[in-house]
């Protein structure tokens, strides 16, 4: 078995359009979620979201690439391009026929799919334009990051909703653990801040329509999120050899499901996959200091995941960290583990643990220490990253200092 | 039909139980109705009746909808349709 490390991050979200910015605005506990600006705002219920404002695509995209490229996909790029620049790898030969991408996506070009909809059931237009499907498509991004930067291996599409990311980034981490490929690409993306995306959420009623405040006794909903998260999985040897910066090294992971419900998480699964993670990586629970927690702001996320946190780790449970930084980005669906696994690098490599914002009230439910509202120094070897998707489909990531 | 029976019509049908057994003094957990059968039940109510009910999966008892039981829902709605003709 090979050890594979973290060389390359990259990301775009509401808290900032790079690394650096957005893990200082973490470190500040900035809030990035405010008033929706999207088309018919005014027929939504939920009018708040963590939107990527002051996005100039058109700079960064030529006319060709606009026309082919959704916002998830453009979102993606500019995090896979970022990582890249930050590994210094140069796909070719050998190398570029065996690494690929893996990217986590829920929604696909939901943006794409909601203004075509309107020209041909709100306009009544019957033409569309001919790019539709390869623009809306949920592998689009995974296929332009593979074309951009050379990567011939194995690319697809993990989709199980809000672990997408978690699923695919453990995928990508298998394939250079067994030496499939030296290097993978891999994190997640999503763009579901349209007017469709929007109105389908509120439709479920776990929506709050003023705030995320993940484990607060006044929590009351989930807020969206938008953006990518895109990181370079390295075989360790081959990072070390090359002098890579490694950023962190990846120990293990588990994926477990729930079998139970398609909505309501269970805590038997929860904490299959936190404990499984441990296993895989043999990591004894009292190695973990910090949690990156699903911590999605719904009643019923909050109280399980700490339920199950306080099940796997017994006593040691009071003296680790959990933090939900969807309190500041949101929730990304498909995307939100890759940037969440930002915090989890910080809280390893720099020693600063992300805040949960917004947080007002003890919950005797969710009785760990959250890291309330100020982010906090702290020695952290190990780093988990939790995420817990509607149809009960789990899966943890363990995060280790190099 | 009155906003009692077709309260209870829609209740009965996600529970899947005739009208007739469904009282007004039982509670949701009674008829078997969980949390995803309570958002439905309340979208086909808003449908029906074209109005909009504050409810929020997350604070059940935070809102002014009454749920305890099918005789509050209907005087809750009651109340919103009044308010909101």
């Amino acid at each position: 078995m090979k050890r594979v490390v973290i060389t390359g991050a990259g990301t775009i979200n509401a808290l900032g359009q790079n690394v650096p910015d957005t893990l200082a605005a973490m470190r500040e506990g900035r809030c990035g979620i405010g008033e929706l600006d999207l088309r018919d705002v005014d027929r939504l219920a939920v009018k708040i979201g963590a939107q990527v404002k002051n996005f100039e695509a058109e700079a960064l995209f030529n006319r060709q690439q606009m026309a082919l490229f959704d916002r998830f996909t453009q979102f993606t790029l500019v995090a896979a391009r970022e990582a890249m620049a930050q590994a210094g790898l140069e796909f070719s030969g050998e190398l570029a026929a065996k690494s690929g991408v893996v990217l986590g996506n829920s929604g696909g070009g939901m943006q794409t799919l909601d203004e075509n909809y309107r020209t041909v059931y709100e306009d009544g237009k019957n033409r569309v334009h001919p790019f539709v499907v390869p623009k809306l498509m949920n592998n689009a991004a995974a296929s332009h990051v593979s074309m951009e930067f050379n990567l011939k291996g194995p690319s697809f599409t993990v989709a199980s909703a809000c672990a997408s990311s978690n699923h695919a980034m453990a995928q990508a981490f298998q394939m250079v653990r067994t030496g499939m490929a030296t290097a993978m690409v891999t994190g997640g993306t999503e763009s579901m801040l349209c007017f469709g995306g929007v109105k389908a959420w509120e439709g479920l009623r776990v929506m709050s329509k003023d705030a995320c405040r993940p484990f607060s006794a006044n929590r009351n909903g989930m807020v969206q999120g938008e953006g990518a998260g895109v990181f370079v999985f390295e075989e360790m040897e081959h990072a070390k050899a090359r002098g890579a910066e490694i950023l962190a090294e990846i120990s293990g992971f588990a994926m477990s499901s729930d079998a139970a419900d398609i909505v309501m998480p269970s805590k038997q699964g929860a904490a299959r996959a936190i404990a499984g993670a441990l296993a895989d990586a043999r990591l004894n629970r009292e190695d973990v200091g910090y949690i990156n927690a699903h911590g999605t702001g719904t009643a019923a996320n909050d109280k399980t995941e700490c339920s199950a946190v306080a099940d796997v780790f017994g006593p040691h449970a009071d003296s680790l960290m959990m933090s939900s930084t969807k309190s500041m980005h949101g929730h990304l669906i498909g995307g939100t583990g890759a940037v969440e696994l930002l915090a989890c690098i910080m809280a390893v490599r720099d020693g600063v643990i992300a805040p949960t914002i917004g947080y007002e009230e003890p919950d005797p439910e969710c009785a760990l220490d959250v890291v309330p509202n100020e982010a906090r120094e702290a020695d952290v070897e190990v780093a988990l990253s939790n995420a817990f998707a509607f149809g009960g489909l789990n899966a943890v990531l363990a995060l280790r200092r190099v | 039909m009155s906003v009692k029976d077709k309260v209870i019509e829609i209740i009965a049908e996600q529970a899947v139980l005739e009208p007739s057994d469904v009282t007004l003094d039982s509670t949701l957990e009674e008829l078997g109705i969980d949390s995803l059968g309570l958002v439905e039940s309340i979208f086909a109510i808003e449908e029906a009746f074209d109005i909009s009910v504050p409810f929020n999966a997350n604070e059940p008892t935070q809102s002014d909808f009454d749920i305890s039981s099918v005789a509050t829902i209907i005087a809750g709605i009651e109340k919103l349709i009044a308010e909101q003709a």
